[in-house]
């Protein structure tokens, strides 16, 4: 194999390993840090505080009956679930998270995918999320299923035009399609000579259009419309059980963190902290402790998608489509204006 | 280069092998009763009520066709990102001219109605006035 091979290798194992432990652990904080919100203590018997709740939920998923309607679509049914891993096994690959590092005299970005295309690459493995729901809902032949899905996907295209615009404007300050080079921007740039140029700092419109696009698309409180149980059952996955439904689950807690990821990209400065300079460290350090940065915010977003969850209640279908359409689009292309007036101004 | 992006395929292969491996997992180790009842269609416990495959609101086909549209005009953006500030104030112009077409459009959806998704519906059951 060829040193390009094995780094690529080597980098995908990393955030292989990050992804593949977000769902054990966010099934534990989900149910651990609402019971403090509630004044309950939550699961605390399995592991140290509970914190092993989510592998003994894994391993009841996995013994549990495989139960399919007669009438569904088997290929279809199986397949959906399967393709809900997807989007977030794939888009991560666009997302740098560190420096680039001289590994055995050869220079090496810290990002799977080093291309300058990079975010169109993210969005359009992102858009696939849709078909996962949508096969689901019609292969389960059940009505709650396939209103739930029709939902889902009228939803999640919807807001996926304001994610697209809002990521469009925070691309504008580096001009570059590269998130590396978003990065880098933000690293190098300074606000009225002291703030670092975090894409919050300079586009807080921006962000509140992503964040609340980001919530609508991963389907989470006070967005999740699809599987509203007063009304739908359980939405798109009701005919779905044991580890079939899990795999959703996973699905949208990776999708969860992948996005985080990029909201920490575009917004937060990415793997880096203002004032810390990791080009210092020696070999693959600078790569690893960005990497770990990265997490940080990542996990500061998990935990408030997790509040803003037991926070808030649930919209109506028609408020949201209300929001989504006649709000946050028109929010978003504002902001676009906004911000490219003022890079063209020299302003940025 | 199209060997750039080759780690997709492979990332693809991963996703859908996690997949597969744990379906089968459940399969081999999950017990195995069935029975007819257990295998119906799901009806909140009741015997099953109507069709399964059921009429939607043309609403929803409207929301696909409008954001066909608009996914493209901002698709068209993205470009503009990378020529931003050698094109200057001509090319912001420019920009602004076609963005403009885009808000015209727009703004026909929805003095059409093209927005009002569900609002129909929202309106009979709290019983005012369908607008």
């Amino acid at each position: 194999m060829s040193p390009e091979t094995l780094a690529a290798l080597a980098k995908m194992g990393l955030w292989l390993a990050f992804l593949i432990n977000v769902a054990p652990i966010m099934l534990w904080v989900e149910r651990r840090a609402p019971a403090f919100m509630q004044d309950r203590l939550g699961p605390n018997r399995v592991g140290p505080l509970g914190f092993f709740q989510g592998i003994a939920d894994a391993a009841k998923f996995i013994f549990k009956e495989d139960i399919e309607p007669a009438t569904a679509d088997r290929g279809l049914y199986l397949l959906a679930p399967v393709l809900a891993l997807v989007p977030c096994l794939t888009t991560y690959l666009v997302i740098p998270f560190g420096p680039d590092i001289e590994v055995a005299g050869r220079t090496m970005a810290s990002v799977v995918i080093d291309s300058d295309s990079g975010i169109f690459v993210f969005l359009a493995l992102a858009s696939l999320g849709v078909y996962s729901l949508v096969l689901a809902g019609w292969a389960s032949n059940n009505k709650w299923s396939l209103i739930g899905a029709i939902r889902a996907s009228a939803q999640m295209i919807s807001y996926e035009l304001a994610l697209t615009l809002a990521v469009v404007a925070a691309l504008v300050p580096a001009g570059s399609l590269h998130l590396g080079r978003v990065v880098d921007y933000q690293i190098g740039e300074r606000l009225f000579g002291f703030l670092p140029a975090w894409g919050v700092l300079v586009q807080p419109i921006g962000f509140l259009v992503f964040l609340v696009a980001m919530f609508a698309e991963t389907n989470r409180l006070p967005f999740d419309l699809p599987e509203a149980e007063s009304e739908l059952v359980a939405g798109y996955h009701t005919e779905y059980g044991s580890i079939r439904f899990a795999l959703f689950f996973m699905g949208e807690y990776m999708a969860m963190a992948v996005l985080s990821a990029l909201a920490a990209t575009l917004y937060f400065g990415g793997w880096s902290l203002p004032g810390v300079d990791l080009m210092q460290l020696p070999g693959v350090l600078p790569a690893l402790v960005g990497f770990v940065i990265l997490t940080v915010k990542v996990a500061i977003f998990m935990f408030l998608f997790v509040w803003v969850r037991w926070t808030f209640p649930r919209f109506r279908y028609d408020q949201l489509m209300r929001l989504g359409w006649k709000v946050l689009l028109p929010l978003a292309l504002a902001n676009l204006v906004y911000v490219a007036a003022l890079a063209v101004g020299g302003k940025l | 280069m199209p060997e750039t992006f080759l780690p997709i395929l492979f990332a693809l292969a991963v996703a859908f092998a996690l997949g597969g491996v744990m379906l089968a997992l459940s399969w081999v180790a999950g017990k195995r009763t069935g029975g007819k009842i257990k295998l119906s269609t799901y009806e909140s416990g009741m015997p099953l009520l109507d069709r399964s495959r059921k009429r939607l609101s043309i609403a929803f086909f409207l929301i696909a066709i409008d954001f066909v549209v608009f996914d493209v005009e901002a698709a068209f953006l993205y470009p503009w990102v990378l020529v931003l500030r050698d094109g200057g104030w001509p090319l912001f112009w420019a920009v602004m001219v076609f963005v403009g077409l885009v808000v015209v459009g727009y703004a026909y959806v929805w003095k059409k109605g093209g927005l009002e998704v569900a609002t129909q519906v929202a309106a009979r059951r709290s019983g005012s006035a369908v607008p």
